[in-house]
């Protein structure tokens, strides 16, 4: 397979390339504690938050919900730059809640470091967490919480026999999923970190690479790095075994528990804070995306049509690798193809892009292929979500209709063109629109391979930080953000129209 | 395929220039900025070579070396500008540059013999305030008995980060680890580049900043602002001199000498003091703009040789990373 060849063969070629050196030195030492201290406290938060907030939603029934629900989806194709700079305008020493603060005297908030890296991390692990947990709440039959309001069963009671068993299962997998997803973290590490004490073991290899030229610590440091996500990797896929609750009646659910006016205070509190942690920051890269948009120089628009081609060969890739794999899985091939998932979710793009330097470096300029470099990493990345979204359906589609078409002699091309695709049509359109999207907000891989006069959008943004542009960055911030979402949307949309039929 | 095709697409558009014969400079961020020096120079220098001159600004100074490193002989720099004599040793050792025979009348504080490297401007490293400050620290201790909030360069990628390590090194040598564990909590965040760290301090995020004398300079010529001062600390200030050198695999050698001489010619000089804020290499003949009086005079001036600097490096960036890492 392609994707396990360029993974494993990229490692191949760190591992080759790793040496002692200098050794695994005192600021390694502390790199990797970073890592795994920033990523636990940022899964216990997430998770911990999740569970209130999830518990609030599925409790209420309110005009916005749903709203309210899609927009937890959006910071998962949030472009992390357009978030961090959202969560400066708000967080910031500077930001809205400091001049808040300053107005009653008080010291201005300090976002450098752990906290400001376990914050973004938040942002972002929040809604998927809450999005996991509300899943393990409504498999619960509304049947059970009827039975418990007829037995008059008091909250108490309810968490113990219904909920807390649900969170038993439900929670390790978010746990692990959301401490998989901080171990790589790198642009984030990189603008909220603040120095050598908040590293993570990511940025520590772009720093070996981009700072000190030294490939073997690189190399190092990416196989310290490949074993972490790898053991984050097999654990968040081993605990999110599921076994059901049991079946109901799909009737609606009434919550008779959650009628007194302290839980909805409670449930009202949760859903307000959360509902202001998320609007607030998107909100401030709009106003101030705004003002800037009239400062954007060619450069930026140069930057977005490069963002926009790679997301397209990105997006292309990806269906390319996944749609095969997604087949191959769904007639019965599978285990080889689900062990190249699992690296996907373990490799992290650093380590790929080290690798594939290393493999590049002696025999073509890797500086002109950082494009197309950035595009494959990219779709490689994608990939677990892909088959995720991709593999259920396919067999569905197998299933219903292989034999039928079998029987009918229709194989192969035939039946790929004329009953397979079509029928993958919308889950094709969300995992283009989902890589697209990825892709063009991806500020990883670009930063190890990017000239001076290359950039991709998410960059750019980045140098307009770096000199200082504030407006300007948001200006170019806000253009991201919407070309991130209309990919998604054109996509996703794309592959639905019509579709209903 | 699909790859070279699209690669052919970016990169066409660069080869249209291919006419006129083109110069690229590799230098730092601040450089080539709308307000830097880079706009006038450019137009300065094209007036008279009848060549595209590319300023490329390639993050910090430190970055920059391990950038042409990472290109090698590959790269596409003629002439790379913004070292400093903390990494002349260690560029030279790579192999990558030519001599650049350059003569001028420096007025540098220091004699000047490198064949490798020419000299454009200089300065003293400083930490940056506001005028108003209540309490401002006066060397190293005080500032890190304080709670002053400052912001510091990377030294590995920035001039000015590796020339804090080598200002408290050169002050206090061996001592310089008690010095960083003391400066560690003062530290709020530590930038990739000047500009970053500058801004930050602008904007209000750190009492102080890492920057030069010559600072204030800017604000009061530019800004007509005299609300910024730097700090004179008792162990003497650190000098910097910011340097340029030829890529032996430059394809254009004839107009990098060119460029070099420029470099040191009377109108690129003359632009130095109000864009890049430093004090120019060769004084010219108009002498310095009004204003740059007012700036300290640091009592003692500290340098390590270039080789001295090499050699400690590796060292005291290990000391500075385990300090700050706690």
């Amino acid at each position: 397979m392609i994707v396990a060849a360029l993974i494993l063969g990229t490692l191949l070629a760190v591992a080759l390339r790793a040496e002692a050196g200098r050794g695994f030195g005192a600021s390694d030492w502390a790199a990797l504690r970073f890592t795994l201290t920033q990523a636990t406290l940022s899964a216990v938060l997430s998770v911990g938050l999740a569970i209130g907030l999830s518990r609030a939603l599925a409790r209420r029934r309110f005009w916005g919900r749903s709203a309210l629900i899609a927009l937890l989806g959006a910071p998962f194709i949030l472009p992390v730059i357009v978030a961090i700079l959202g969560l400066l305008t708000v967080f910031g020493r500077a930001g809205w809640i400091s001049q808040i603060l300053m107005i009653f005297g008080l010291d201005p908030l300090q976002i450098y470091g752990l906290h400001g890296v376990v914050l973004a991390h938040v942002f972002f692990n929040l809604p998927l967490a809450t999005r996991l947990i509300l899943q393990g709440w409504q498999e619960i039959p509304a049947e059970r919480f009827r039975l418990a309001a007829q037995v008059n069963a008091g909250p108490g009671a309810i968490w113990q026999l219904l909920e807390a068993p649900m969170l038993r299962r439900v929670v390790p997998g978010a746990l692990a999923v959301v401490f998989a997803i901080c171990l790589s973290s790198f642009a984030v590490a990189l603008t909220l970190g603040g120095g050598p004490r908040a590293t993570t073991l990511e940025l520590a290899i772009y720093q070996a690479f981009r700072f000190d030229f030294d490939l073997g610590r690189a190399a190092l440091l990416s196989a310290v790095q490949l074993g972490l996500t790898g053991i984050a990797g097999f654990v968040a896929l081993r605990v999110s075994d599921k076994d059901g609750v049991g079946a109901g009646l799909d009737r609606v659910l009434r919550r008779w528990d959650g009628e007194t006016p302290l839980a909805r205070c409670i449930d009202l509190a949760w859903i307000g804070f959360a509902a202001l942690f998320l609007i607030l920051p998107l909100s401030a890269v709009v106003v101030s995306g705004l003002s800037g948009l009239v400062l954007l120089g060619a450069s930026v628009w140069v930057a977005a049509l490069t963002s926009v081609l790679v997301a397209g060969l990105s997006t292309v890739l990806l269906l390319s690798l996944a749609l095969p794999m997604a087949a191959a899985v769904a007639m019965g091939r599978s285990t080889l193809i689900e062990v190249a998932g699992i690296l996907g979710l373990a490799a992290s793009p650093l380590v790929i892009g080290t690798g594939l330097f290393i493999v590049i470096y002696p025999v073509a300029d890797p500086f002109e292929l950082a494009l197309p470099v950035t595009a494959l990493v990219n779709a490689v990345m994608a990939l677990p979500f892909a088959l995720r979204i991709l593999v259920p359906r396919a067999r569905e589609v197998m299933l219903r209709y292989g034999r039928l078409s079998l029987s009918l002699d229709m194989a192969g091309t035939p039946f790929l063109w004329r009953v397979f695709l079509p029928r993958m049509r919308a889950q094709i359109g969300f995992a283009a629109g989902l890589a697209a999207a990825l892709s063009m907000g991806d500020l990883g891989v670009i930063t190890l391979f990017a000239d001076p006069e290359v950039a991709t959008l998410p960059l750019q943004v980045y140098r307009l930080m770096g000199a200082y542009q504030m407006e300007a960055a948001a200006g170019a911030a806000l253009v991201l953000l919407i070309l991130s979402m209309g990919a998604f949307w054109i996509l996703d949309r794309g592959g639905r129209w019509h579709a209903e039929a | 395929m699909k790859y070279s095709v699209f690669a052919a697409a970016i990169l066409s558009a660069s080869a249209a220039y291919a006419e006129t014969p083109e110069l690229t400079v590799y230098t730092y961020d601040s450089f080539v900025s709308d307000w830097g020096p880079g706009p006038a120079v450019e137009k300065a220098f094209e007036a008279q070579c009848g060549c595209d001159l590319k300023l490329i600004g390639a993050g910090d100074g430190a970055a920059l070396l391990a950038r042409v490193k990472l290109e090698g002989a590959r790269s596409q720099a003629d002439v790379v500008l913004g070292l400093d004599t903390n990494l002349t040793a260690a560029a030279a050792a790579t192999g990558l540059f030519a001599e650049h025979g350059v003569q001028a009348e420096y007025s540098l504080p220091v004699s000047w013999e490198d064949a490798y490297f020419a000299p454009y401007d200089w300065g003293y490293f400083a930490f940056v305030h506001n005028a108003d400050a209540v309490s401002v620290p006066t060397d190293f201790k005080a500032l890190g008995a304080s709670d002053v909030k400052i912001v510091i360069q990377d030294p590995r990628s920035s001039t000015p980060g590796l020339g804090l390590l080598m200002w408290v090194k050169a002050a206090y040598g061996d001592e310089a680890p008690a010095i960083w564990a003391d400066l560690a909590d003062n530290v709020v965040t530590v930038t990739k580049g000047w500009s970053e760290a500058y801004g930050l301090f602008l904007e209000g995020e750190a009492d102080m900043v890492l920057s030069y004398t010559t600072s204030p300079a800017y604000h009061l010529i530019a800004e007509e602002d005299g609300s910024k001062a730097a700090a004179a600390f008792a162990e003497g200030h650190y000098l910097q001199v910011e340097v340029a050198g030829i890529m032996a695999a430059s394809d254009q050698p004839e107009l990098a000498k060119d460029f070099m001489n420029f470099m040191v010619s009377e109108e690129f000089q003359s632009i130095i003091p109000t864009t890049n804020w430093m004090y120019p290499a060769v004084t010219p003949s108009a002498g310095l703009p009004e204003g740059f009086e007012t700036l300290i005079t640091p009592a003692k001036s500290l340098l390590l040789s270039a080789d001295e600097a090499a050699a400690l490096r590796d060292g005291a960036l290990g000391e500075w990373l385990d300090a700050l890492s706690q």
